[in-house]
């Protein structure tokens, strides 16, 4: 057992995840058995293998250029609305739970 | 047109040459949608007053006789994890249930803007998290070809409206397998194009390094016609490359005689169908017959992929579904007291078991002391899983591997059980890691009558060749 209900009530935590004390079993059973399964990973030496968190930054540009260069493209003028107009706050408010027309609302952030 | 079976070419010509009409395309769809979906669950919203302007549209150009775009008058079906301007956009999930987006994905506004009408938005897992469609929110797809199976995930709204006739196409995501995975389930075609060749602008983030936008069609054809409307640099989403989009129709009548066809045994190992193993390798015999070679490959990395893939997509489905705090436009939990409380009570009603058990993985895999060990370790071996592929592809133009294991599941057969399920997609992940194109197209019937497909998967930007090889063998077989 790898994960334990202790180690789940602190990630539970980390992520703002409220879960029942059902859900907590639960996810203890799961999470072991998932990352039983990952654990053969660890049957491959990777310690000459440099990690991949894009793919864009290989594919699809112009390799003969170095770093940034590559993706100039994707810059734009630091301008407001430089790509779009900003949403009007009463289209930004329409989706929210809660709001008084000029802010969001949400419970007592500070307690005194 | 006395059913709602035909082609982008056939909808359109059929418009321009006025025996026919918009209006009169989507309201045959609606009621098709209306006597059949009721038991099939592919639609989540319809937006008929959308869909009808744009056939107003339509009808008023083909009346002046003016030229009718390339998807002019088609009836599509966008799914549910797409930004819909005015329409209910819910990814699946009760956090979304009641979600307005004030604007378009670019992808939906590139098909308006050729001419598409958006019926409505797909059904799908919560998130795009599943591989059955049993993880909605709202309710399970059925299976157009047998009501009891599950048409895949999670794109599986999407592929039972294009397998039902409830739209002549559809927009699915992929981000590992959920375009192709169900498009075998319902026997349709589904494309995944290159990671970058599709903006994702107004997409519902999952895993923003795998997301894909890609068509789920009924012949190679209309998905080439699809990926020419939405492919090319959108400088809303800087992931989306600057290189340009060919014409991908004009590609599919070239040659495939002297095309070497990669077949890497990894997808052909224990836990294949034997049904489908058959039909994969008397599809390639096909190929064959057209003047291609199979060429053995190795992709020995593969048995890494789904390990890889759960680390990754989940740690970065962690970020990226951090923003629903109920504060701006998510649910929230009546009743809380304290900032906190909202969080994680907001949370914890909103989100369903699967995208909660994602949240948890990728957060421990994130977390303080196992970051090196998980997510770092994942990264690596994506690496060799690309190299693998880099490796095979100065052999073979192509690959061809089944695109599932099996044919379509029972409802409920996997439900309990995370790891049987994330299994489904052991065939599919692979390219998502890698970004290079794959497409599913339907490759024969088991005894059961339930579809198989099979997957060509193409170097980085050659959707072309996958396209050709695809068609060449939907016009033979």
């Amino acid at each position: 057992m790898k994960v334990t209900e202790k180690d789940v009530a602190y990630v539970a935590d980390l992520a703002n995840l409220e879960l029942s004390a059902e859900e907590r079993t639960g996810m203890v059973r799961d999470l072991n058995s998932i990352l039983d399964y990952i654990g053969r990973l660890n049957e491959l030496d990777t310690s000459n293998v440099e990690p991949m968190a894009q793919v864009s930054d290989r594919y699809g540009v112009d390799e003969s250029k170095q770093g940034s260069a590559r993706f100039a493209y994707a810059s734009r003028e630091d301008i407001v609305e430089g790509l779009r107009k900003s949403l009007p706050q009463e289209v930004a408010l329409e989706n929210a739970p809660d709001a008084d027309g000029t802010f969001f609302r949400v419970p007592k952030v500070i307690e005194r | 047109m006395q059913t709602t079976h035909f082609s982008i070419d056939a909808a359109r010509s059929a418009i321009q040459e006025r025996s026919t009409t918009a209006l009169a395309l989507a309201e045959k769809h609606y009621a098709r949608i209306q006597k059949d979906d009721g038991q099939i669950g592919a639609y989540l919203t319809l937006c008929k007053e959308r869909a009808l302007e744009q056939a107003d549209r339509i009808d008023r150009m083909a009346a002046e006789g003016k030229p009718l775009p390339p998807l002019g008058g088609v009836p599509v079906a966008i799914k549910d994890v797409m930004s819909t301007r005015g329409v209910r956009t819910t990814a699946g999930s009760k956090i979304l249930g009641h979600y307005i987006p004030p604007y378009d994905c670019t992808a939906v506004a590139r098909m308006e803007a050729a001419g598409a009408m958006v019926l409505g938005k797909t059904n799908c897992d919560e998130f795009a998290m599943g591989s059955s469609n049993e993880n909605s929110a709202f309710r399970p797809v059925r299976n157009p070809r047998d009501l009891s199976r599950v048409p895949g995930g999670s794109s599986g709204g999407s592929a039972a409206a294009v397998a039902a006739d409830m739209a002549v196409v559809a927009l699915g995501s992929d981000t590992g397998g959920s375009i192709r995975q169900p498009a075998s389930f319902c026997g349709v075609v589904g494309f995944m194009p290159t990671y970058g060749r599709v903006s994702r602008y107004g997409l519902i983030a999952f895993a923003s390094s795998l997301d894909h936008i890609g068509p789920l069609t009924r012949t190679v054809k209309d998905a080439a016609l699809v990926l020419r409307t939405i492919a090319g640099r959108d400088p809303m989403d800087s992931t989306s490359v600057d290189l340009p989009v060919p014409d991908y129709v004009a590609e599919l009548e070239k040659p495939v005689r002297g095309l070497r066809l990669g077949i890497a045994k990894e997808y052909f190992g224990e836990g294949l169908d034997d049904e489908v193993r058959h039909a994969v390798e008397s599809a390639i015999d096909k190929w064959k017959h057209l003047g291609c070679e199979a060429v053995p490959v190795s992709l020995p990395h593969t048995p890494y992929a789904i390990p890889t893939y759960y680390l990754i997509a989940t740690a970065e489905a962690s970020a990226n579904l951090a923003r629903y705090d109920g504060v701006r436009y998510s649910y929230r939990a009546p009743g809380v007291k304290t900032l906190s409380d909202m969080y994680r009570r907001s949370r914890d009603q909103g989100f369903g078991a699967e995208v909660k058990r994602r949240i948890m993985l990728g957060t421990y895999a994130l977390s303080a002391g196992y970051y090196d060990a998980y997510y770092l370790k994942a990264q690596k071996v994506r690496t060799l899983l690309t190299r693998d592929f880099e490796q095979a592809f100065r052999k073979v133009d192509a690959i061809i591997t089944p695109t599932c294991p099996t044919a379509a599941f029972r409802l409920g057969e996997k439900s309990n059980d995370p790891l049987a399920m994330y299994l489904a997609d052991i065939y599919t992940v692979t390219a998502d890691l890698a970004g290079i194109p794959g497409i599913s197209i339907p490759c024969g019937e088991t005894k059961e009558k339930l579809p198989i497909g099979l997957q060509i998967l193409g170097k980085h930007f050659d959707e072309p060749m996958v396209l050709r090889l695809a068609h060449a063998y939907e016009q033979a077989a």
